[in-house]
């Protein structure tokens, strides 16, 4: 079997870290993977082509080829691209002014449309609200009795004048329904119906009868996340034949992708508004289309890894940095300023656990200590700006002043000031290389740590060929490797 | 067609039936009656404890059964039992499928269109890819040109990747009541399935017993007693609420023996494969069903418009219950369940009979070539 889109993408971007920018191609073959991600989550051919026509134009437009990791920008797309579709943001329920608010359910066979009207009965309950539910499904066996065993359950109370089992009109049970409502003064009704496909035009017509005969506020489109490409057709079929306001996701505490979340989002432009998450009544939540966009693209936590970093590190700031570098003026007041940020991104060993594969990882979590950030940020907070700025001036009694108002030994103010001079000087000549950005996060914010330092430092002839690689190296830090070479997207080099 | 005892003639009424002499059966009904009073009682305490005992009681039971009866005989007793074909309702899935390709326009130097065509079958990406691989090479060897041509190869390569002569339910080992248990996820259709083929055993004139182990989903055991009466075949219910479904099972298995059943179907819950629990009560209600008697057939019931996630229920529900045979249900509609070709492929699991609606008599056996030119349609 294949790996998740992120092992993929992962092989997928491998070589452009060192490369820094995007050729065409190379944002082909990265969409090429995704198409296929897409497809196996069972996301509707058609939706699948729009959908990568729509990233392939951003992927090529400035955003990316500005970016300071432009593999992560395509990723961040290709995230954004799934929610904007999605909904962007939840919606909520619409009531109406002049109760009862009418809500009506439908859907194909076996969706689960029974079930989340107990659900939505209850979650309304919960919240105040006099549900009542209607037994409308006359069709499948006992499913009046599904019903009422339902509403005795949560305690709502089910309007239930035929016995089904292929007896009776629910085009006129609806109609009561809404009149006894009104009666008695319930301020939600939640009208059940029969399962149905959306080929079999006599039964979309029934639908659209029981549409017409309650006047919903809402008529929710029930679809199971397990559906694959015809989820498509499904959707449009209701869409025309019956028209609906939002859609619900059923069974997704399944392991299925649900990529017809993204179809049927797509093909109707409705907004999904709940998620049905167990047989249990209190199985049901609204709709968060980030979540969704990640369980599509079985993506782990990576893109929020992306977010989180991209958040507190501004890029213009990184660019800025990168000049200063290229001057030669990096330091270490720069230093210090970056080891905040690092900071800001929260703990180091939490975010590379955020990875996918981060498991191979674990040895090499185990190495980035965060004392050693603790006492590198001491050691220069100790120094006067002047000092930051110029550490040449920094002489015995200076060192010694500083190891003691950092608590630590003179040993350590030394090593982190050869150490900064070797890779402020790597970084130099990796800027004035021509390469245009940085390629993964700036490699300044790597910690300097201790033990990786000598090995570094042993084995001259093999410095890497990468430059970041190369000046973690000289700034004693050892880059985590996974048996891919390297981790997606640069974080943790 | 299934096969059973000669002595028991196609026309021959119900009551009849139930005379048959008690040795035909492996096991003892009077021991059984005895069995099933012992796990109605315990019914009330634990469930787990009933099971315990009642799989205990079996065994006692068996041991007390070999001490009373001399085993040998037995068993020349079954072997010499002869068997008589009998020839059930015609049942045919044409109905049911709605070509995709009857839209296309095949052109052997670009069949993308064909791949685009089979990924909204639900084939799969990698499946696709090999199908229409496997097409450009047979057409290269033919030398095919025309439309008709290629889907002449298109059919016949389905026809061979599906073909496979193990499409019968087995229900010829002579040992009755042959045993169907009925698996899937939640709403596939496996309720309505027993139904409708408990319906066309009675109509060949078996005697069925149903068992509502399904006793989670509000209404389920009521839902089934509705097909039981529609098909005119007994139903062995939970005698409380929210039994043990594994209790059930065995009692359904003592009581299709008791009352000389040819064939007992067990329903089951819907269950999603990720749920480890749900997934091992499977596993033990097979097990207690095994304590009785041999289980023909393990019918798993996938909805032909579910996507990719379908392999990994196959892969799921075989691993803890055995599966025999596919059922796929929903046909009637616009989807195409193509990824039943990757669950034959990667799991040799047979697709055995379709759903094609609602209806009682809205089922068919698989038929690979049917499926097939359903597919491409009529060249
Ligand atoms: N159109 C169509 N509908 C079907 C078919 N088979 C079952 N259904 C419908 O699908 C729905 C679910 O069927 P059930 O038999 O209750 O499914 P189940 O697997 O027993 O469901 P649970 O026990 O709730 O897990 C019902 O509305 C059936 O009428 C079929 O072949 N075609
Ligand atoms: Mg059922």
């Amino acid at each position: 079997m294949f790996g998740n889109l992120s092992e993929r993408l992962v092989e997928t971007f491998k070589n452009l870290r060192s490369k820094g920018k995007l050729t065409a191609a190379d944002i082909d073959a990265t969409l090429r993977e995704i198409r296929r991600a897409l497809l196996e989550a069972d996301v509707a051919l058609e939706v699948v082509k729009n959908f990568i026509a729509a990233v392939r134009e951003r992927a090529l437009g400035d955003e990316v080829s500005k970016a300071l990791n432009p593999a992560q920008q395509v990723v961040q797309i290709v995230q954004e691209e799934l929610v904007a579709i999605l909904g962007g943001e939840q919606r909520r329920l619409s009531f109406a002014k002049n109760p009862p608010t009418v809500i009506m359910l439908a859907g194909l066979q076996g969706s689960g449309k029974t079930t989340l009207a107990g659900k939505l009965a209850k979650w309304l309950k919960d919240q105040g609200q006099t549900p009542i539910l209607v037994a409308c499904d006359l069709q499948r066996p006992n499913a009046v009795n599904q019903l009422q065993v339902i509403g005795e359950r949560v305690g709502v109370p089910v309007f239930a004048p035929e016995a089904g089992n292929g007896v009776g009109n629910p085009v006129t049970v609806a109609k009561d329904a809404i009149k006894h409502a009104k009666q008695k003064q319930f301020s939600v009704v939640i009208v059940d119906t029969a399962g149905r496909l959306g080929i079999d035009e006599e039964l979309m017509k029934q639908a659209n009868d029981i549409r017409k005969a309650t006047d919903p506020d809402e008529v929710l489109f029930v679809i199971d996340s397990m559906i694959g490409q015809d989820a498509v057709n499904v959707a449009k079929a209701f869409e025309e034949g019956v028209g609906i306001t939002g859609v619900v996701l059923t069974k997704l505490d399944g392991d299925a992708r649900g990529g017809a979340a993204l179809s049927v989002a797509q093909v109707t432009g409705k907004p999904i508004i709940f998620a049905s998450t167990g047989e249990g009544m209190e199985a049901f939540e609204p709709f968060y289309p980030d979540r969704m966009a990640s369980r599509i693209l079985d993506m782990g936590d990576i893109l929020t890894l992306i977010e989180q970093a991209q958040k507190s590190f501004d890029e213009d700031q990184a660019r800025e940095m990168a000049e200063k570098m290229a001057k030669d003026a990096f330091t270490l007041e720069d230093f210090l300023d970056q080891m905040q940020q690092l900071r800001k991104m929260g703990s180091i060993k939490n975010m590379l656990a955020m990875m996918p594969g981060a498991n191979k990882l674990k040895n090499q979590l185990e190495n980035i200590d965060e004392k050693e950030i603790d006492h590198t940020e001491a050691i220069i907070r100790s120094m006067t700006i002047k000092e930051r700025k110029d550490p040449k001036i920094l002489n015995g009694s200076r060192r010694l002043r500083i190891a003691k108002g950092s608590g630590m030994t003179v040993t350590d103010v030394n090593s982190l000031v050869n150490r900064f001079e070797q890779a402020a000087k790597m970084m130099k000549t990796m800027s004035r290389g021509g390469n245009p950005g940085i390629p993964g996060m700036p490699t300044g914010l790597a910690p300097m740590g201790r033990p990786q330092a000598k090995k570094a430092k042993g084995k001259k002839g093999s410095k890497s060929g990468n430059p970041a690689k190369r000046a973690a190296e000289a700034a004693g830090i050892e880059l985590p490797k996974t048996d891919k070479g390297g981790s997606a997207f640069g974080l943790g080099g | 067609m299934f096969w059973r005892k000669k002595d028991k003639s196609v026309n021959e009424p119900i009551v009849e039936i139930q005379e048959r002499p008690k040795e035909q059966h492996p096991i003892e009904p009077v021991a059984v009656v005895e069995v099933q009073d012992a796990v109605t009682e315990q019914a009330i305490i634990q469930d787990e404890l009933v099971l315990a005992q009642a799989e205990d009681e079996v065994e006692t039971y068996e041991s007390a059964a070999i001490t009373a009866k001399d085993v040998e005989v037995h068993e020349v007793e079954i072997a010499q039992v002869e068997l008589e074909p009998v020839v059930l309702p015609k049942r045919s899935l044409t109905k049911g499928i709605r070509s995709l390709f009857s839209r296309i326009k095949f052109d052997l130097e670009n069949l993308e269109e064909l791949e685009s065509v089979l990924i909204q079958a639900d084939f799969g990406v990698d499946a696709s890819e090999a199908i229409v691989a496997e097409v450009k090479s047979r057409a290269k060897k033919s030398g095919a040109e025309t439309e008709a041509d290629l889907r002449l190869i298109l059919t016949g390569l389905l026809t061979e990747k599906f073909g496979r002569d193990d499409r019968a339910l087995k229900l010829d080992s002579g040992i009755q009541p042959y045993v169907i248990l009925v698996v899937g996820v939640n709403g596939a259709g496996k309720t309505t399935t027993i139904g409708k083929l408990a319906n066309w055993l009675t109509q060949g004139g078996a005697k069925v017993t149903l068992g509502a182990a399904d006793t989670f989903r509000a209404a389920a055991v009521e839902q089934l007693e509705t097909w039981a009466t529609r098909s005119n075949s007994e139903i062995v219910k939970p005698t409380i609420e929210g039994q043990d479904p594994a209790s059930v099972a065995f009692e359904s298995a003592e009581r299709a023996i008791a009352s000389q059943s040819d064939v007992l179907i067990i329903d089951t819950a819907g269950r999603l494969q990720n749920k480890q629990g749900l997934m091992d009560e499977l596993g033990k209600i097979r097990r207690v069903i095994e304590k009785n008697l041999a289980i023909s057939e393990v019918l798993l019931v996938l909805d032909a418009t579910t996507g990719q996630n379908a392999l990994a229920q196959a892969k799921a529900f075989t691993e803890v219950a055995n599966v025999t045979g596919i059922v796929l249900t929903k046909l009637d509609g616009t989807a195409k369940g193509g990824i039943v070709y990757s669950i034959q492929e990667q799991l040799d699991i047979p697709v055995k009979l379709v759903g094609i609606g609602e209806g009682i008599d809205d089922f068919g056996f698989f038929d690979a070539s049917e499926f097939a030119i359903g597919l491409v349609g009529e060249s």
